[in-house]
């Protein structure tokens, strides 16, 4: 028999007893074995093979799909040469080990509960001491915990304002001021108060709405100066920025859960999970034409917590 | 030869051979459904490999710099630390890439592991004593193996990762009285502090992995000791164990598993592009990815915030803000409700009894039941965590979408529910040894059949 036809019967036996050992067939026990050692072989093979590739490829550079689908054939040829040999060629007989319902004897458990409460009680007679033990180790963890407070700065009115103040002139995210009179209508411009365009919670949306479009709030008629609005960016819901607009509607979408905000109606939720509007940053043009703040929000922006309406 | 001199070399010192006969001789129930348990372990070991590798590159760093590496689209941007280690490791460190992406896979394939060894272990009854400790050890590394895939993507200071970090800090934020502080002291400072990404770092690292492996240990522990259990017929019981040898039969099919596990999990990592940071970009304060999903297993809880009606409660002065609600509330009682059931399964069923011998889902239709309508919530919830997607494909607006999956998450589960309880009692009340073997009668009219003689 030529070699090649040695390597083809030993491919076939292998994969014939594998289906044997699916359906679980009989075999001649002598075939079946030299089938099993040849599948197993062969698999260890085509594992070392694609591990001399694996080092080729790294060698020459590497390759991400190429060692990815090396690493597959030399880990998958181990895997299915070890649960072969496991499965055609180690013992699989039924074994079986006794076990208990449940661990101890109930003597030992018993004997095991008195030496603990005959100790217990030599502790407990001194029932002053005992307490006084309590007392410090309960003082002592308490003491432990006071490193947690150095994690952060406290609250305090750090969520109750923005960088934004009288007078603060909007500049772009490159710190490049808006003059008002180059605002397109139904342009959008996410803007920060100049010197602070690191401050995530100032980040503005700068609208340009067409003229009879927006209805101010009473009280708020001269917030919108050249029908240009401002409106917080980050969503009252969870806090991601609010970055879509659609000019048809004037209406701004939060892309992480679909909060939809009316602007004509001062940024009013009118779809999804956010319930509340989006802050309105009352706005002015000063006398060189640039947008400027005329003062901080009215109200805290971003998602809600417990004590927000205590501004 | 050398073998045997190094084992009576470790005997003479230490004095193993006792326990080292009755390991090797141990013996373990072999079924399909055990080795979904053994899939999560061994991706956890590919994952601590690979994690290493990829620990000594990154840079958890939020120092900007500007990108001048491999990748030539953001060659001149002002990056973090962190971020640019991340492109630099994917494009420029030889095999970083597949390393990179087989750790996020395996991360993926590890919880999807453990949730589908979680569905056996209960609807098998495996959690009723005496293993009730596995099952909350089991449920705790559920626990701290979602959030450390959350730590882990998070760490890479890119645009999606980043938005993902400022609805976590929402959601900490929402919490009645505490959720200032919480915020402030997990993030050091309000969002986004210069701290999050380090924290991230050395509790993704270390903390977590570390408390990870102490519990495996436990779980591994408890199985050793309490021997596996096993489905009852064949002469098996609750006292005896059938199946294969520890050494050498079992030990080599699992090592044989490893490999396979490994072997599929570097397929898809060289293969199967995951995270392009790349595309998504780094992370800037005012900007987002639009559609933006996390990683599957948060997917419920992505769902959940979205699905949620505009509601909040305010009393007095306080506020509890929506999320709170969806984000905080529901993966509290989805959790205290998993830890408790084996508790009150006993309270309601009124059996305290040690059991080793399986049930097959069948043989309790209510558990059965309860369990796919809990399966079905989650599931709708999973949906609702890609609204926007699910209206794109069927060029349906997003409303509409949400208020048919808010109508689903109720009467889905309710449907799924009943359905399995009248499949699972015809099942039962026929004995038939194979569900396609039911005689359709008893689909009929599943309360007149005959109940079947007791199993055990």
């Amino acid at each position: 028999m030529g070699r090649a036809r040695k390597l083809l019967v030993g491919i076939g036996t292998g994969v014939a007893v594998a289906l044997a050992m699916l359906t679980r067939r009989h075999m001649p026990e002598e075939h079946a074995r030299r089938g099993s050692v040849a599948a197993i072989g062969w698999a260890f093979l085509l594992s070392f093979g694609a591990s001399v590739s694996l080092t080729v490829i790294y060698a020459l550079g590497g390759q991400p799909q190429a060692e990815g689908a090396m690493l597959f054939v030399a880990l998958g040829g181990l895997s299915v040469g070890l649960v072969l040999w496991s499965h055609l060629l180690m013992p699989q007989g039924i074994y079986v080990e006794e076990r208990k319902l449940t661990f101890d004897e109930p003597e030992e458990m018993e004997e095991a509960e008195e030496a603990f409460v005959e100790g217990a009680e030599q502790i407990g007679r001194r029932s002053f001491l005992g307490k006084m033990l309590a007392a410090a180790v309960g003082a002592l963890g308490i003491a432990f915990l006071f490193p947690i407070r150095s994690l952060g700065k406290a609250p305090g009115r750090a969520l109750f304002q923005t960088a934004w103040k009288a007078g603060a002139r909007a500049v772009t995210e490159d710190g490049l001021p808006v003059r008002a009179a180059s605002l397109l209508e139904n342009s959008v411009l996410t803007v920060f108060p100049e010197g602070h365009t690191d401050a995530a919670d100032s980040q503005t949306l700068l609208i340009k709405t067409p003229p009879g479009v927006f209805h101010p709030r009473s009280g708020r008629e001269d917030w919108s100066p050249d029908d240009i609005v401002g409106f917080s960016k980050i969503c009252t819901h969870a806090g991601c920025p609010v970055g879509l607009y659609q000019a048809a509607t004037s209406q701004l979408f939060c892309p992480c859960h679909q909060s939809v905000f009316s602007v004509p109606e001062g940024c009013k939720p009118i779809n999804g999970p956010a319930t509340r509007a989006l802050p309105q940053l009352p706005l002015a043009i000063d006398g060189d034409g640039f947008v400027i703040a005329q003062s901080d929000f009215p109200e805290p922006v971003g998602p809600e917590f417990w004590n927000f309406g205590r501004h | 030869m050398v073998i045997k001199r190094s084992v009576e070399w470790v005997d003479e010192r230490v004095g193993v051979s006792g326990f080292t006969h009755d390991t090797l001789n141990k013996v373990f129930p072999d079924h399909w459904s055990f080795l979904f348990g053994e899939i999560a372990l061994y991706a956890f070991v590919v994952l601590v490999a690979t994690g290493i590798f990829l620990a000594m590159f990154f840079n958890p760093s939020l120092a900007t710099k500007i990108y001048h590496g491999a990748y030539a689209p953001m060659r001149g941007v002002r990056v973090s630390a962190a971020y640019g280690s991340a492109l630099d490791l994917s494009f420029s460190v030889r095999a970083g890439l597949v390393m990179r992406q087989t750790h996020h896979w395996a991360a993926l394939v590890f919880i999807a592991a453990i949730v589908v060894h979680l569905c056996r272990i209960f609807f098998t009854g495996a959690f009723r004593k005496p293993r009730e400790i596995n099952w909350w050890v089991g449920l705790t590394l559920l626990i701290l193996a979602l959030f450390n895939g959350f730590t882990g993507y998070s760490l890479l200071d890119d645009l999606l990762s980043g938005t993902g970090l400022r609805i976590a800090y929402s959601i900490a934020l929402s919490i009645p009285f505490l959720g200032t502080w919480m915020a402030f002291l997990l993030f050091g400072g309000e969002f986004p502090s210069d701290q999050i990404i380090s924290r991230l770092f050395f509790t993704h690292v270390f903390i977590v992995p570390l408390l990870i492996i102490g519990l495996i240990s436990v779980h591994l522990a408890l199985i050793w000791r309490q021997k596996h259990t096993q489905f009852p017929g064949g002469g098996r019981t609750d006292r005896n164990v059938h199946g294969i040898r520890f050494w050498p039969s079992y030990a080599t099919e699992s090592v044989g598993l490893f490999f396979g596990v490994a072997s599929v999990l570097t397929l898809l990592g060289g293969l199967a592009q995951i995270n392009p940071i790349w595309l998504y970009g780094p992370f800037r304060v005012a900007n987002v990815t639009g559609p933006a999903q996390p990683d599957w297993y948060l997917g419920w809880l992505e769902g959940a915030l979205r699905m949620f009606p505009a509601w909040e409660v305010r009393i007095g002065g306080v506020v509890i803000p929506n999320p709170f609600f969806p984000a905080v509330l529901l993966p509290g009682i989805t959790f205290m409700m998993l830890y408790a059931w084996p508790l009150l399964e006993r309270r309601f069923t009124g059996d305290y009894a040690a059991h080793h011998l399986l049930e097959r889902p069948h043989d309790r239709p209510v558990r059965t039941a309860l369990g796919v309508a809990a399966l079905a919530f989650y599931v709708v919830l999973f949906l609702a965590g890609s609204n926007d997607l699910i209206a794109k494909w069927f060029g349906m607006p997003v409303e509409t979408v949400t208020w048919v999956l808010r109508i689903g998450v109720i009467v889905v589960p309710v449907v799924a529910g009943y359905v399995m309880y009248w499949l699972m009692s015809a099942y039962r009340r026929s004995g038939a040894s194979q569900f396609t073997k039911v005689p359709l009668a008893y689909f009929r009219h599943p309360r007149r059949g005959p109940l079947p003689r007791a199993r055990i």
